[in-house]
């Protein structure tokens, strides 16, 4: 979708601006808001660039830098670390060679934390982009991984 | 059996994307019940059934809804479904299983108060939770309870899905109507109240998923009889999500009342592993930390001596003898200094601050004086923040303080024995 069918979708309002700025950021492959489209979102909403960049700042889902394709979120709150037997992190930053808060070289992952989202009776959870997996185990970490690899998103 | 189903008695039963099932269930009865009766004697028996908010601050529903419904010109209802307290699951459940049933509170509420706009702020990481709520608006539109002249009437109310983005601190009433605005979601001064001046300046009701669910019920059965269940400081029933290191893990509704020690040992099968509990968590991050010791206490809304509240939105976290406890608030205190808005000073340093302190105890390296540091630290956050989120953030130091004085002496002097102590 482009922008401007994002834009088209909604209201020409101020208050239409979180649900434009998720929009973009779950359309584009890397996830992130250009300096460009922060232009452009804020000549047609009729506000101020720097109004965009504070909202684009402040909230955790928002990224004003490219990430990956995948957006891997693992759960670092309690009812997950106490259900972690086998560190999910550790997990998957050794399988995919990359650091919290990094992105694969060849731009298909990034590993992130997530405040709880909510699953904590299928602890430990995560999400990748929009698809949330519980009750997590080091081979279902791995095998979820690996066939997001194969392109089956 | 100590499961008192009625929030979640249809769970299982109707697919939550029907409109059929749920009115086969009677749905929307209630609704068509509430304007028989008029604004009045429904706000009367709201009040009757001293039903409070079960987002986790347990206002009395009844006072902020006829504050609400004197307020004139253009009104906005809110249902916060910004679920984000760790350890809660239950709005999640209610929006997957049950979403009629919120529409039906929604629609209770707007009526007997005089809204014609409604939004349901719902956090983007509850996808499929949006996806069904979306697909339910579409469905009651198309059965005319959402509108223009529902059932025929003069009454006109519609609803519309608005995400979050991830941030905790929009579960706030005025963060959340700030991000409803298209802003940063930082919390304002009160008063003025939602209730007189909210979104868009317009008086707004906020209440949360669990809170408008019990409307239909009360309709139902009437405040007098709801009343009459839970104990003498709650009515009604509660959800409870219980999660940790506990054998059943789960979403449970029991009415007020029940012990904590029931539900985690009758609900929950107890603990696995032979293991022993060290502690339990009331509420969330944000709730106090309690002693097997004090389990006998019941779930309701009386409130602990030391702190403001007691079961919060209902999160009960089990966490077993394998457990250190600097590393649960260590993890807590992370939690709070990502999710604080920065607008107040309290919170936005203070949380910082306190990350460092407890990391000397994690790390063997604390002292005297940073019991001290950390014990009056977090006495201001919690006296002098500006909304709930630093108001209740360091509950969990506090009440370990009071609960576990011997963990923090010995740490002390495990730390003094070794030697990694500056002074």
């Amino acid at each position: 979708m482009s922008l401007e069918k994002i834009l088209s979708k909604y209201p020409q309002k101020k208050e239409y601006l979180i649900e434009i700025l998720l929009d973009v950021d779950e359309d584009k492959k890397n996830h992130f808001i250009s300096e460009e489209e922060v232009t452009t979102i804020a000549k047609h909403l009729k506000i101020k660039e720097s109004h965009v960049c504070s909202v684009l700042s402040f909230y955790t889902l928002l990224s004003s830098r490219e990430r990956g394709e995948y957006i891997i979120q693992v759960c670092k709150d309690v009812p997950c670390y106490l259900n972690d037997n086998f560190n999910v992190v550790e997990t998957i930053s050794k399988h995919l060679g990359i650091e919290m808060n990094d992105t694969t070289d060849d731009r298909m992952f990034s590993l992130e934390f997530t405040a709880c989202i909510g699953c904590c009776e299928n602890a430990p959870a995560m999400r990748i982009n929009n698809e949330i997996f519980v009750s997590l185990t080091k081979d279902k970490v791995i095998k979820i991984i690996d066939s997001k690899k194969g392109g089956n998103s | 059996m100590i499961e008192y189903k009625e929030l979640t008695k249809k769970f299982g039963k109707i697919d939550p994307l029907s409109i059929n099932d749920y009115l086969q269930q009677d749905g929307y009865k209630m609704i068509r019940k509430a304007i028989k009766m008029g604004p009045k004697k429904i706000l009367n028996e709201i009040s009757l059934s001293r039903i409070t908010g079960r987002g986790g601050a347990g206002f009395p529903v009844s006072i902020k809804m006829k504050s609400f419904a004197n307020e004139t010109g253009v009104k906005y209802i809110i249902c916060n479904a910004d679920e984000g307290e760790p350890g809660n699951f239950k709005d999640r459940y209610l929006m997957e299983n049950d979403p009629h049933q919120i529409i039906e509170g929604m629609l209770i509420s707007a009526f007997s108060t005089g809204a014609s706009r409604g939004f349901i702020y719902i956090r983007s990481e509850y996808q499929n939770a949006i996806n069904i709520m979306k697909h339910t608006i579409k469905e009651a539109r198309k059965y005319l309870f959402l509108g223009e002249n529902i059932l025929k009437t003069s009454f006109s109310f519609d609803i519309e899905i608005r995400r979050g983005a991830g941030a905790y601190v929009c579960g706030e009433e005025f963060a959340l109507i700030e991000s409803i605005e298209g802003k940063p979601g930082r919390t304002r001064v009160k008063p003025p109240f939602p209730s007189q001046k909210g979104v868009f300046g317009l008086p707004t009701l906020i209440n949360n998923v669990e809170t408008f669910s019990n409307l239909p019920f009360i309709m139902r059965i009437g405040g007098r009889e709801y009343n009459n269940i839970g104990s003498d400081f709650a009515s009604g029933t509660k959800l409870i999500s219980l999660s940790g290191n506990v054998k059943n893990k789960g979403l449970y509704e029991v009415s007020y009342g029940e012990t904590i020690k029931d539900v985690i040992y009758i609900l929950g099968g107890g603990i696995p592993n032979n293991r022993q509990i060290k502690m339990v968590q009331l509420g969330g991050a944000c709730g106090v930390v309690i002693p097997q010791s004090l389990l006998d206490i019941q779930i309701d809304n009386e409130r602990f001596h030391i702190f403001d509240s007691k079961i919060g939105a209902g999160a009960l976290i089990v966490i077993d003898d394998r457990h250190d406890i600097f590393d649960i608030i260590l993890r807590n205190m992370e939690f709070f200094e990502h999710e604080s808005c920065g607008k107040c000073t309290p919170c936005r340093e203070g949380h910082g601050q306190m990350v460092n302190l407890v990391k000397k105890f994690v790390n063997f390296q604390a002292t005297k004086k940073d019991y001290l540091s950390l014990k009056s630290l977090a006495n201001v956050i919690h006296e002098t923040s500006l909304c709930g989120l630093g108001q209740t953030s360091p509950s969990s130091i506090i009440s370990t303080m009071e609960f576990f004085p011997e963990d923090y002496e010995k740490r002390i002097e495990e730390s003094v024995r070794r030697g990694q102590t500056n002074g």
